[in-house]
């Protein structure tokens, strides 16, 4: 808006001056006798208008600075973790338990260094989180379709609706020993049991996030020629965007804990050691540190997983729509 | 380019006599105690670069009307002819999408028209300096005001670059210094092109602030009642004498429209 200062200039001069260079047809022939008149503000002087009305009415988007981001939202984590490890000390130290039942902080800490010199600390963690990554992976290639369907075929909707949001409160565990029976004790039950922990949760977060989109934007979407398919690909998916992050973020988790259960039920040497078969190993053999490693582990990749791909996924695609609650 | 060239040229040809046609439309809705006429015999021309206000009360059916034109909903009887092409169509709601910035907006519009990837960015730029909007390419919809936003939802429907643009309602929603600044900028944007306006309102200064024609319409069904011409000359203003007593004019045979849905 460059052309704020010459407009007002122009303000004061006659108008009868101001060139016209947009006289077509009969649309508006008489303008001479309109600039005629007396304190009338030229048309030239809208631009400077608007610019000012734009800048009183300017929505600021500010990030916040990167030392009030560590205040906010790192430092009271940290003070959370602290808290709790000294309150474990404390009542190890005061011998609320034996031993063997509560083993200090520090029993723990050694017992991953153990593992980790041993050289199968990441082996194991790896054997969980390459089943979790790629049994979601799968699960998405399935669950998004199945959520599409759902959401615009009214017949689809009507049979397997209900099933699919009931499947979602049935935990996934509960079919191991029939994935055992069905396929065996080998990968293909712990894919199974992924899948059908975290399919259900993609499918419904898909339709809900359909549910959700304005009929605004579909009516928009067709009147500039964004119909069918391409008004699918164009308008839908992305409007339903947060609804479907919102059901993988929860698909994650279920697929996470459906596998660690999987692991500690089922028990075979195909399936290789994961960490839900390291805890219950160390359970067998009644090593308590053991026990807590694996928990914290397992707490630890859950976490991880969800701060690394998840969390970060669904704050791009909310600020990107102004649609992060921020205090102002 | 060529090709879109002497289409235009062609269509401008065929269409010198109007930019649509409503030849005795009417739709009626099927509702649970039978059919409800909402629009009964509607017939009414827009000519080229014609600015025309449809004015009436709740239940005229003005929005329904739009739609038909828009092609967005069939009529029950009669003929609806746009030789334009697809309307472009502006809500009361700034209806843009929010997963978009400003310029990327505009340039889904043309893609969608058809328009080479490489053409895109320079028309959605000049489409937005064109509502006095240059900065705002990548702006993302939350961080532009309501009158920005609406500019953009305008910039937008121009990018169809069909030669008749309806809108319904597009300002209702702004504060009243903004909307007086949009119908500058809107009467500026129709005086230096040849578009056709059909512009549906339920305020009578509006329309008879921009329109070169009003279309006062019944209720209950919606049927064409009375027509004004307007020749008080462009660009006028809200507060303008001789708006504000065809403004008066207009309101009363409006209040007496009403008052007729009272009386049994």
């Amino acid at each position: 808006m460059a052309s704020t200062e010459t407009s007002g200039a122009k303000d004061a001069a006659p108008v009868e001056d101001a060139p016209d260079p947009q006289q077509d047809g009969g649309a508006d022939a008489p303008h001479a006798a309109v600039a005629k008149q007396a304190g009338r503000q030229d048309r030239h002087d809208l631009s400077g208008l608007e610019a000012g009305l734009d800048a009183l009415d300017a929505v600021v988007v500010k990030r916040a600075p990167i030392g009030q981001v560590l205040v906010k939202k790192v430092l009271p984590p940290i003070s959370a973790v602290l808290l709790v490890l000294v309150v474990w000390q404390l009542a190890v130290w005061a011998k609320v338990a034996d031993k063997t039942k509560l083993p200090s902080p520090s029993a723990v800490g050694q017992e991953l260094g153990d593992r980790w010199r041993a050289g199968d600390l990441f082996s194991i963690i790896w054997t969980s989180v390459s089943h979790g990554l790629l049994g979601f992976a799968a699960a998405l290639i399935i669950g998004t379709p199945l959520g599409l369907l759902v959401a615009r075929v009214p017949f689809v909707r009507a049979a397997i609706g209900p099933i699919l949001s009931g499947l979602q409160s049935l935990p996934s565990v509960a079919w191991v020993p029939a994935a055992v029976i069905w396929l065996g004790l080998n990968n293909s039950t712990m894919y199974a049991v992924i899948l059908l922990g975290a399919v259900p949760s993609i499918a419904n977060g898909l339709v809900a996030g359909i549910d959700q989109v304005p009929p605004l934007y579909l009516r928009a979407g067709r009147t500039i020629g964004a119909t069918g398919l391409r008004g699918a690909w164009f308008i839908l998916l992305p409007a339903a965007l947060p609804g479907y992050v919102a059901g993988l973020k929860q698909g994650w988790a279920f697929s996470w804990r459906s596998l660690m259960a999987a692991e500690l039920i089922a028990s075979s040497p195909d399936l290789g050691v994961g960490l839900g078969r390291y805890l219950e190993n160390m359970r067998e053999g009644s090593d308590m540190a053991g026990v807590f490693l694996g928990i914290l582990l397992i707490l630890f990749v859950g976490i991880a997983i969800d701060l690394l791909i998840f969390s970060p996924l669904e704050r791009w695609v909310l600020r990107s729509r102004g649609l992060t609650a921020r205090s102002q | 380019m060529a090709d879109t060239l002497t289409s235009a040229a062609a269509q401008s040809a065929e269409s010198a006599a109007h930019a649509a046609r409503l030849d005795h439309v009417s739709k009626a809705f099927g509702r649970p105690g039978g059919r409800q006429l909402v629009l009964d015999d509607i017939t009414l021309d827009v000519r080229p670069g014609e600015f025309v206000c449809l004015l009436g009360a709740s239940g005229c059916g003005k929005s329904t009307l739009l739609n038909l034109v828009a092609g967005l909903d069939k009529p029950s009887a009669g003929s609806i002819t746009t030789p334009g092409g697809r309307p472009a169509l502006m809500f009361q709601e700034h209806a843009l999408f929010p997963w978009l910035t400003a310029g990327k907006n505009i340039e889904l519009t043309l893609r969608m028209r058809g328009m080479p990837r490489e053409q895109r960015r320079p028309e959605a730029e000049r489409l937005l300096s064109l509502v006095r909007l240059g900065g705002a390419y990548g702006k993302r919809v939350h961080e532009l005001s309501g009158g920005m936003r609406q500019r953009v939802a305008l910039a937008r429907a121009l990018a169809q670059d069909s030669q008749l643009l309806l809108m319904d309602e597009p300002f209702a929603a702004l504060d009243a210094i903004t909307r007086d600044v949009l119908h500058d900028e809107l009467t500026r944007i129709w005086s230096e092109t040849n578009l056709s306006v059909l512009f549906v309102t339920h305020n009578v200064r509006e329309a008879v602030r921009l329109a070169q024609r009003v279309v006062l319409l019944s209720s209950r069904p919606g049927r064409i009642n009375r027509e004004w011409a307007i020749d008080i000359p462009q660009p006028r203003r809200i507060e303008d004498a001789a708006v504000a007593d065809l403004s008066v004019e207009i309101t009363e045979e409006l209040r007496g429209e009403i008052r007729r849905h009272g009386q049994h």
